[in-house]
Formats: structure tokens, sequence, C-alpha cells
């Protein structure tokens, strides 16, 4: 540690940073840097050596080129990891008030939103985290932050870390495991159905929205788990890349909901590999919202290895200005009667850019499985453009496969259907773009809901992002 | 807005895509008046009632339309539904992902003052009350506005919404059309029910039919973007019994459409 001097630097975007010391890795990614984080974190040799091994993995890999634009990306200019103080908390008076004025227009909870502020040690959260904690506990259910889990139950990590998405998966995989750090861990016990959803934001003191974040969850066999990660807040970040990798395993007869939403500055690029494994008559949900970041390439997976295996995705992508939503979703069919539905709602705005990229793969093994793809694109305005880009591979004969595309824009009639009822302009069009993410807002937790409805407000009213 | 309303209609011309359809219509509707316009199709009956309400399609070339002395053609769409314009459509537009509960809630508060919007329990009510009158299906409220609705659905849930907003003006274009005998009794009722010295009421269609349960108090004759005649409810009938030819023989029209005007 003694060569690697911490640095305290000066931040620019406000309240995030401020006024928490923070301990942080010089600018780009050496294999000491990797080391020192690793050390940092007290891991066990195996992990340092997984690590380094996906370190040499990413210099080899090219930059992928199938997607969105990242030739502005630059890997040397980017910090791979920031240690916050755990005790330097600032307090919530600090937080600007036009900050605080964004979350009240939200309507997301004092408790949350002074956690969202980075304003740590709040007593009430604790408590409401503890006694979770507990109940947990009392079930056999894991759930804890990624950096304990692999110091705290090191033999389970060990067996599914890195079996789902593999570092030599892709570039920004292999950037993960290297220097993954904050994400959660959950275990959930054979035949245990966990009723209420896992929250991200409870775990508090935890390093939760790193930039590197790794999950992994493991449902057993007949379980059931929903977990709920990020928020409708936007996330201020003055970091420029955000690659997180997600893996899941679903075993025989569970299932697993996977919500996220995530809401991004316009300054990141979100590349995210997420994928789940699906044992036979399992079942893997991904809801999946996604609202601006520079370019997001993002593609929920499904790989259904076991017969009736089911795999889900409902997402939604919204791009505004200077933004590029390039995502969609995987289904891989690899057991017989296998079945996947996707239904993907995206929404361009002000000269935004959305790409949706879906594959359905169907293996030999895939006879009588079934998938449902279902693609809608509203174009909200004559600078705003999207594309479909669907591909299909498909090894055997005796499947279904059924693709449904749309690009509408709001129609003159709607709006004068609407406007000649008494909504204005812009009620009517916002009625009409609710209406149209309303299959992604119906699987969200209510309290969830109203906050998306509330971003989707303002981002049509340009108030906010 | 207790005053009786009185709508306007002076010289009006309209056109679509450069084309004349309203030629110099006139036409005064006052509370507790039921209005109805007859004529075949192509004579600008759709015209009109899309040009009160102000569809952006329909460009006002002359005239004047007034409500209550107030100049309506400056008003946007949606200023003059809160003025009180109502437009039972032939066509509504589908809204998906909208539910017809959430979407009438909305639009009686778009009308209320901030701070006034009706409660949740109040609409509720109401609008049980309302879709018991048009003999509408509970499962009405939570069905996505129009979409996947029949014909004669879409129709009642128009009333529905007239009925649930309480214009001052409600026009109702072919609002027959696409009903069977018995929704049309249903339909009609509704309307009636409705009638009230702060309403007047246009009714635009071509059968006598719905006359029968609506009972007009004038009765006028579109042919060519124009009224060519009005009367009280026996015109109707005289219509009804006799076809439209009696007309164009006395006026010396050969071909009642829009554009055949020697």
């Amino acid at each position: 540690m003694a060569k690697k001097a911490p640095e305290l630097s000066e931040y620019q975007y406000g309240f995030h940073d401020k006024d928490v010391s923070v301990f942080r890795t010089k600018k780009g990614l050496t294999k000491e840097i990797v080391e020192e984080i690793s050390r940092m974190k007290d891991e066990p040799e195996w992990m340092l050596e997984y690590r380094l091994k996906a370190l040499d993995i990413f210099y080899k890999k090219p930059m992928p080129n199938w997607g969105g634009e990242l030739k502005d990306l630059d890997f040397d200019s980017i910090t791979y990891y920031v240690k916050p103080s755990e005790k330097q908390g600032k307090t919530w008076e600090e937080v600007p008030a036009e900050i605080k004025a964004t979350f009240d227009k939200l309507g997301i909870p004092e408790a949350e939103q002074k956690f969202l502020a980075g304003v740590s040690a709040q007593y009430e959260s604790e408590v409401v985290y503890h006694s979770m904690q507990e109940d947990l506990e009392k079930l056999g259910i894991l759930f804890t932050d990624m950096d304990s889990a692999v110091r705290e139950y090191p033999d389970i990590v060990k067996e599914y870390f890195g079996t789902v998405i593999p570092a030599a998966d892709n570039k920004f995989a292999a950037l993960n495991s290297a220097v993954w750090s904050g994400g959660s861990f959950i275990y959930v016990p054979k035949g245990v159905k966990c009723e209420q959803p896992l929250q991200a934001y409870f775990r508090i003191n935890s390093e939760n929205m790193g930039q590197f974040e790794r999950t992994l969850i493991i449902a057993d066999e007949d379980s059931f788990v929903h977990y709920v990660e990020g928020c409708t807040a936007p996330i201020y970040s003055t970091d420029s890349l955000h690659s997180a990798v997600v893996e899941i395993i679903v075993k025989e007869r569970a299932r697993c909901r996977y919500t996220t939403i995530q809401n991004w500055s316009v300054n990141v690029y979100n590349l995210v590999t997420k994928r789940a494994i699906a044992y036979a008559d399992a079942t893997m949900e991904w809801i999946d919202g996604n609202i601006g970041s520079k370019l997001t390439m993002k593609y929920p997976a499904v790989v259904m290895v076991g017969p009736r295996a089911k795999g889900v995705v409902i997402s939604i992508a919204v791009a505004g200005k200077g933004m590029h939503q390039h995502a969609g979703a995987k289904m891989v069919h690899m057991a017989p009667d296998c079945s996947s539905t996707i239904v993907s709602k995206s929404m361009s705005k002000h000269g935004g850019k959305v790409t949706y990229m879906g594959l359905s793969k169907f293996g030999r093994n895939a006879q009588g499985s079934k998938s449902n793809i279902k693609c809608d694109t509203l174009i909200l305005d004559d600078i705003s453009t999207s594309d479909t880009i669907p591909y299909n591979e498909i090894l055997n004969d005796n499947v279904t496969l059924e693709h449904e595309a749309t690009v509408s824009k709001v129609s003159e009639e709607q709006l004068f259907y609407l406007m000649s009822r008494g909504l204005t302009e812009d009620e009517a069009t916002q009625m009409i773009v609710m209406g149209f993410i309303e299959p992604f807002t119906k699987e969200l937790p209510m309290e969830y809901a109203v906050e998306m409805n509330r971003l989707i407000k303002f981002e049509m009213e340009g108030s906010i992002g | 807005m207790s005053q009786v309303p009185h709508l306007k209609i002076e010289d009006l011309k309209v056109s679509i895509e450069d084309k004349e359809i309203l030629k110099g219509l006139n036409l005064e509707i006052k509370g507790g008046e039921v209005h109805a316009i007859m004529g075949p199709n192509g004579t600008g009956k759709s015209t009109l009632s899309s040009a009160i309400m102000g569809h952006p399609k329909y460009e006002v070339t002359g005239g004047s339309i007034t409500l209550d002395g107030e100049d309506v053609l400056e008003m946007a769409v949606d200023e003059r539904a809160r003025k009180g314009l109502f437009l039972a459509m032939q066509y509504p537009s589908e809204i998906s992902g909208v539910t017809n509960a959430d979407f009438l809630r909305s639009a009686i508060n778009a009308r209320m003052e901030e701070g006034k919007e009706i409660s949740l329990m109040k609409f509720i009510r109401e609008m049980d009350k309302k879709m018991k009158v048009l003999e509408m299906d509970e499962a009405f409220m939570h069905r996505y506005l129009n979409e996947g609705f029949s014909g004669g659905e879409k129709k009642r849930n128009e009333i529905l919404q007239m009925s649930m907003l309480n214009p001052r003006i409600a026009i109702m274009d072919e609002i027959d059309s696409g009903l069977d005998i018995d929704a049309l009794k249903i339909v009609s009722q509704g309307v009636n029910n409705m009638l009230s010295p702060e309403l007047g009421v246009l009714v635009i269609t071509h059968y006598q039919r719905l006359l029968n349960y609506i009972k007009p108090d004038f009765v006028h004759v579109m042919m060519q973007g124009r009224i060519v005649k009005s009367g009280g409810p026996e015109l109707a009938e005289k219509l009804e019994a006799e076809g439209y030819d009696w007309i164009k023989k006395e006026l010396g029209i050969v071909d009642e459409t829009v554009g055949s005007e020697v």
C-alpha cells in the first residue's frame, strides 16, 4: 500500500462526493492496482488469482464493435477503486437543496433519500436493516454485500462465482472480474420462499453503488426470491464507466425475479452483463429499466438448461439528448419445452437513440420450446431514432418463435382525442407515454411504480436528467 | 357557469388539405335545445363537428364560432373542452395502457382548480352510477381506453365520458352507427337523462332512427357544405318517409356531396 499513496481529490459533481474522504487508486489499470484492491479487501488468494487472470483476458480482448459507439471510452482515465470512508459521513443538512428537491419531487421517502445522498449512519434505516437481517437469518437466507460474502461464505462463493459469466465472456465482464467491488450476494436455501423483496438500499454502510458491482444470487431448489436494485433517483456520478456483472443461478423449480431501475447521468457508459441459468421447471424474470447514460449496452439473459425452464425479460429503455440505449435480451433454450417471453419497450426523445438487440437461441434438444418476443418503440419527436436488431439461432425444427415489433409516434388523433376531453397537450402526451410503458410499470413493486411514473413525467418535462 | 350556454356559428368556412368542405355554415344552439343535423354521406357533417372541437387537420378559413360570446376559434382544443364543449366521436382513438378510470379521472380533474380534485371515492361512486345507466360492465373501468372495444362499446364509452364530464354543449357524431337497436335505446336513454337547460345538444346522423329516441327540437339538412333546410321534428319524419330527393329537387341540387356544386 505504501507505494500507492491515497489521493484525496476534489469533486466537481456536487453532493455525492464532496465532503466524503475517500481512498482511491490512481487512474488507469495495472496489475498493481488489482493487487491493491484485493489486498484492501483482505481477500483470499483464490480471488486475487481470479482477478489477475481476468485482467489478462481484459487486456487481450478487443473492444466490441457490434454495439454502441465506444471509441471515446478511455480506460486510462478511469479510477478503478474508490473506498468510501466508513467513519466520515456527512450530514443531511449538507446535502444541497436542489438534490433534496429532486428527491421530494420523486416522492422518495426520507430514509431512502438520506442513503442516496450518501448520508451514512442513519439510525432508523439501520434498525430496519437489522430487523430485516434477523428475519432473513431465521429463514437461512444469506444477504450481504459481495465483499463480505467472499470472506464470510467462501465455499458458496467459490462454487458459483464466475460460473454463469466467466471472465472470458466479454471484455467488460473481464474488466469487472478484475476490479469488481460491491454488489449483492444472496443465497436462498431449498424450499424457502422469501415473500419480502430484498432491496439493495437497505444494505447501508456497505459498498453498494460501485462502478464495478458484482452480484451473485443463488436460488436453491423450490425457493423464491425477488431482488430489487437501484432506484429512480438520478445517479450522479463522477465516474464515466459503470460495468456490473450479475450472475444468477435458479435451481430446479425455483423462481427468481430481479428488478432494476437505473437512471444514469449523461456522462456514463453503462456496460453491464446480466445472465441467469435456469434449471428444470425454474423461472427467471428480469424486470429491467434503463433511463439515461451516454451509452447503455445491456442484454439480460436467461440460459434454460433444464426441461420446462422459463425465462422472462420485461424492459424499458428511455433515451434523451446525447444518449444511446443499446439494450435487449437473450433467451437461450437448451432443453425441451422451455419457454421465454421478452417484452421490450423503448422511447426516444430530443435526439436520443434506442436500439433493441435480442437473441433467441434454440439448441438441438430444445424441442417443444417456444419464445415470444414483443418490441415496441415510441419515438417522441422527429430527431430521435430507433432500431430493432433481432437474432435467431434455431437448431431444432420443433420450436415456436413469435416476434412482433412496432414503432410508433404519438399520433395527432390520440392527442386530439385526449385534449378534446380537457387534457393539455403535455398531459395528453404524458398519458400516452405512461400507457406505453404500463406493461413494465405494472411489474414493479408499488412504491417503485409510483416513483417510475413520476420520473417519466419529469423526464417528459425535461426537468431532470 | 350557471349561465345558459349559447353556441353560435356564423358563415363558417372550413378546408381540409386545401379543399373547402364547409362553405358558409350558420347554426345557433342554446341550452335546453336538441338540434339534429342530417344529410347523406359526404356533405360535411363530420367536418363541422371536428372543426367545432378544433381538430388540427381542419383549417377554418372564414366565419366565426363563439361560445357565450367568446371566440372559440382562438382556443386550443383542451381549452374548448374546459369551456364546456364535448364531442362524442365516431371513431374514438385507442390508448393502450391507460385505463378508462384513470383517463376519466384525469379528464375530470383537468376541469377542476388545483386542490379541488375529485376524491377517488366520489369518482368511483359517480362512475358506477353512470355505468349502470348505460348498462356497462364494471370491467370497463379497468380496461384500456377503447382498446379492443367493439364499435358499440366505444359509443357507450363516449356517452359515459359525456355524462361524467358534464359538458355545456355536446356534439354527437354518428353515435348511432354500429349500435344495435337495444344498445341504441340504452345510449339514447343515457343522453336523455342529461338533458337540461344547462346543456345544448347537437346530434349528427344520417339515419332518422336515432331521432325516435333522442327527440330533436330542430332538424337541419346538410348538403354541399351548407345547411340547406331547417325545420322542426316533422322534417326528420318527412325525410324518413321520403328520403332526400325532394329536397334536392326543391333546391335544384343534382349531386348533394361537397365539390359537386354547379
